[in-house]
């Protein structure tokens, strides 16, 4: 019970001063939890305009240049400043010293540096996106973005230069944290997933997000200085910046994955109340995934002008990296399988994120063999894909570790009755915003259009009809969870009766998180053994 | 949450000096990880191009001052071995070794700045500045114009590099000054120290990739 | 003292036609041996070797796929 007496990380020192120049991993969490929010409804409103636009065949909404700068912002803004940070900043912040019984990370001022860099960033950019525009799409491929574009392409990606140090530093403090500061008794293999997936994320982050910054760095001298890196033009090659770009790109959405993998592994063990199935093949496929995602991004250049030895190598290697993914999905069906299962909401996110996925991850097969890319590139067919991975992935387990997170990181529980609809409304509106889209890219609909002929049309109703509920369907978590931070029950430390060093201390955890440092005999996930009716033991 | 047990005050986070000293160096290798590549890619789009205009960035190159180059080399290569006497001193608690080498790492630094300053100045007298004065007498302007801009590009970003070396180093030269570092304290020079032979590093191979290129009949 | 040595090494290369690669080659040994002795590499973790090695194998990824590419179409 959280008494008057009791000193927790929220009450410990108010003011803003004690907010914004705090040090304390707990609070960075939340400073990154407000931030991210606001980001994510402003690349939803973008998101919007465009579905409203797409409700007809013609342009009657916006025109083709604002409906060009309103993809590009909505690309930006979910990418960089939602996805990217989102499960590493905020729950990864928040839960990485806990989860490994450690009083905070490795560098906390740099974690709050980390912080000031992304706000820093994300102000800028979108104030130099709201101003000038933006519209060369999130990839800002050259010549159009270094020779011809004419909005404020500079400003826009020094904002994602700056933003990019601070997912460096966050990596970097993971890495060093999680090698450094476990606990008495936590070797790797008694690690839980979520830090598992935190350790990987943090190694591609630190290996990939410089290349970018050197990309945009690149063509920002190039727009400057008219000279021809890859302007063909002039003498330089489109294609390096290509390739320099999705050096990082491609990596970046196992960034925008990974964490969310890790999650799924928490949600599923606690709420069937088993040890995950294969726990090494767990570990060993995050860092295959992570390790194999350098290996395939030739599979954006498909149709580039990238030479056809050079696609072959790519579409090969893209087959590989679904393996581990694979392997994951299938271990979390073994981990349910013969579980002792309860239905709360967390766990219903970890099932639309795994059946989402996995549509996600087999068209992403699909798009992976050269003949048929050549077919669907850059049709709705690869929107619809990557909303798959990115909302009905990545953003369910988001959401579902927010929810499964909630009472440690507020000390409150949510509505639970208010938590399920608003799951089954997101899981319903998401599908059916996006499977038309897969069907619209196979007819010929291409991407980053605002006009289409007029057969689509039905379609794209649906999918507007459906954006709609989406929409409303994130509105309802944002009232439910904060109006619990008032009048939520007062969560004990742990209301789900989940293994795992981060319940054993109070909710909210105090500042220090420990009293003393916990001791770890056992590996994680050491659910008791569930007994069948018959009397004799499943699970494992 | 104050630990008594250890000898050495330590930030609250960790349990004892040696577990922050751990952590402050591998979280330097882990930033040196991202700076290789950050440069990495710099010299990857090099490579491309030296590959696609080998010509081109032959002659570009001739126009690179080479003496001036080694001298720089040997400075820098000279500065790394400053830095590494320095973090010798500050382990065995030689405070006034320690502020003479960092002063010397100092002046060698500033050193390599100054002939950076002068090469450049050189490149805006010979009108061989892309975007800003460019007149390139040579074969394919336009591919030699690659050849200077990734040039100022690299050798530009490597001095700014430099640039906030001197400047950690001033700052450390200062706290020796005040008896800051000793035995059991001395984690910031070394890790300091490393970034410093990375960046010392990275123009080995600068240099004979930019200066030196001939072509070969 | 090895490091004058290492200077003299990059003087050789200065005097005639030589290939891309044994400068590349001298590069690396000279750098690995800024690693090796003022970096002090020999005595650190492997976890240490692992970071460092990491970092040049992975750009060694960045460049061997991407050069793929290049080498195996005309460049204009």
């Amino acid at each position: 019970m959280n008494t008057e007496q009791t000193v927790d990380y929220l009450n410990a020192g108010y003011g803003p001063k004690s907010w914004l120049l705090t040090t304390d991993h707990k609070r960075i969490a939340i400073l990154y939890l407000i931030s991210i929010t606001f980001f994510f409804f402003v690349g939803g409103f973008f998101a919007l305009i465009m579905r409203l636009e797409l409700l007809t065949p013609q342009a009657d909404v916006v025109s083709a240049h604002t409906y060009n700068e309103l993809f590009s912002m909505h690309g930006i803004t979910m990418i960089f400043f939602f996805l990217v940070p989102s499960i590493p900043a905020v729950l990864g912040n928040f839960l990485v010293p806990l989860m490994i019984g450690a009083r905070d990370l490795a560098f906390p001022r740099l974690n709050l540096l980390s912080w000031y860099l992304y706000i820093f960033g994300g102000i800028f950019t979108l104030v130099a996106m709201l101003t000038g525009g933006i519209d060369t799409g999130w990839t800002f491929y050259t010549p159009f973005s270094s020779a011809y574009s004419t909005t404020n392409v500079i400003p826009v990606v020094t904002g994602i230069f700056i933003l990019g140090f601070s997912s460096i530093l966050t990596g970097l403090n993971f890495i060093v944290t999680i090698h450094k500061m476990r606990a008495p008794g936590l070797t790797w293999f008694r690690l839980p997933l979520f830090i598992w997936a935190q350790y990987a994320t943090s190694v591609i982050i630190v290996l990939a997000t410089p290349v970018l910054a050197i990309t945009l760095a690149l063509l920002g001298v190039e727009r400057i200085f008219r000279v021809g890196i890859f302007d063909p033009a002039l003498g330089g090659d489109p294609l390096l910046f290509q390739h320099l770009f999705w050096f990082y790109s491609h990596p970046a959405v196992y960034i925008m994955v990974l964490p969310s993998m890790g999650v799924v592994s928490e949600l599923v063990t606690c709420f069937s109340r088993k040890r995950i199935f294969g726990y090494y093949f767990m570990a060993g496929a995050i860092m295959a995934i992570a390790a194999l995602g350098f290996l395939v991004w030739g599979h954006h250049m498909f149709v580039s002008g990238q030479s056809v030895y050079a696609g072959m190598v790519f579409s090969a290697l893209s087959y590989f990296v679904a393996v581990p993914s694979a392997v994951k999905v299938f271990n979390w069906t073994a981990t349910l399988y013969k579980g002792n299962i309860s239905f709360h909401t967390p766990l219903l996110y970890a099932f639309g994120f795994i059946g989402l996925f996995t549509i996600g991850g087999l068209t992403g097969l699909f798009l992976a063999a050269l003949a048929v890319d050549v077919h669907v590139t850059d049709t709705y067919f690869v929107v619809a894909h990557f909303h798959y991975i990115m909302v009905g992935g990545a953003v369910m387990g988001y959401l579902g570790g927010i929810h499964y997170w909630w009472p440690k990181i507020t000390g409150r529980m949510y509505n639970e009755g208010w938590a399920k609809f608003s799951a089954l409304i997101l899981f319903v509106g998401f599908n059916l915003t996006f499977f038309p889209q897969f069907i619209l890219g196979y007819l010929g609909m291409p991407r980053r259009y605002h006009v289409y002929p007029p057969e689509f049309q039905v379609l794209n109703v649906l999918s507007t009809a459906g954006a709609t509920i989406l929409g409303v369907g994130y509105l309802i978590p944002f009232t439910y969870l904060i109006w619990s931070l008032r009048k939520g029950k007062q969560a004990g430390p742990n209301p789900w009766n989940a293994t795992g060093l981060e319940w054993k201390t109070p909710s909210p955890p105090p500042p220090h998180n420990f009293d003393k440092v916990p001791i770890v005999t056992e590996g994680a996930y050491a659910y008791p053994p569930i007994l069948t009716t018959e009397g004799t033991h499943g699970g494992s | 949450m104050v630990d008594h047990s250890s000898a050495a005050p330590h930030a609250h986070q960790f349990d004892d000096i040696q577990q922050q000293h751990e952590a402050d160096s591998l979280g330097m290798w882990v930033f040196l990880t991202t700076e290789i590549l950050f440069f990495g890619a710099l010299f990857l789009s090099y490579g491309i191009y030296r590959h696609a205009y080998p010509e081109a960035f032959a002659a570009a190159s001739h126009f690179m001052d080479v003496i001036l180059g080694g001298i720089n080399t040997a400075v820098l290569l000279g500065s790394s071995l400053t830095v590494v006497l320095a973090v010798h001193a500050a382990q065995h608690g030689e405070r006034k070794r320690l502020v003479m080498f960092l002063i010397f790492t100092i002046i060698l630094g500033l050193a390599f700045l100054s002939i950076k300053g002068v090469e450049y100045s050189h490149k805006f007298a010979e009108h061989l500045v892309p975007g800003v004065d460019f007149q390139y007498k040579g074969p394919q302007p336009g591919h030699a114009e690659i050849y200077f801009i990734l040039y100022f590009v690299m050798t530009g970003i490597h001095a700014l590099h430099l640039l906030i070396g001197v400047g950690i180093m001033t700052v450390l030269a200062f706290r020796a000054s005040k008896n800051r570092f000793g035995p059991d304290y001395f984690a910031p020079i070394e890790v300091s120290g490393l970034y410093w032979h990375f960046v010392d590093i990275v123009w080995i191979f600068l240099y004979p990739m930019l200066y030196l290129i001939h072509v070969y009949h | 003292m090895a490091l004058l040595v290492l200077t003299i090494s990059v003087a050789y290369i200065d005097l005639g036609p030589y290939n891309v690669i044994i400068a590349l080659v001298i590069a690396a040994i000279k750098a690995s041996l800024v690693a090796y002795f003022f970096m002090h590499i020999r005595t650190s973790s492997r976890l240490t070797w692992t970071v460092a090695i990491g970092g040049f194998f992975w750009l060694f990824i960045l460049f061997s796929l991407t050069f793929s590419d290049f080498l195996s179409r005309p460049i204009y």
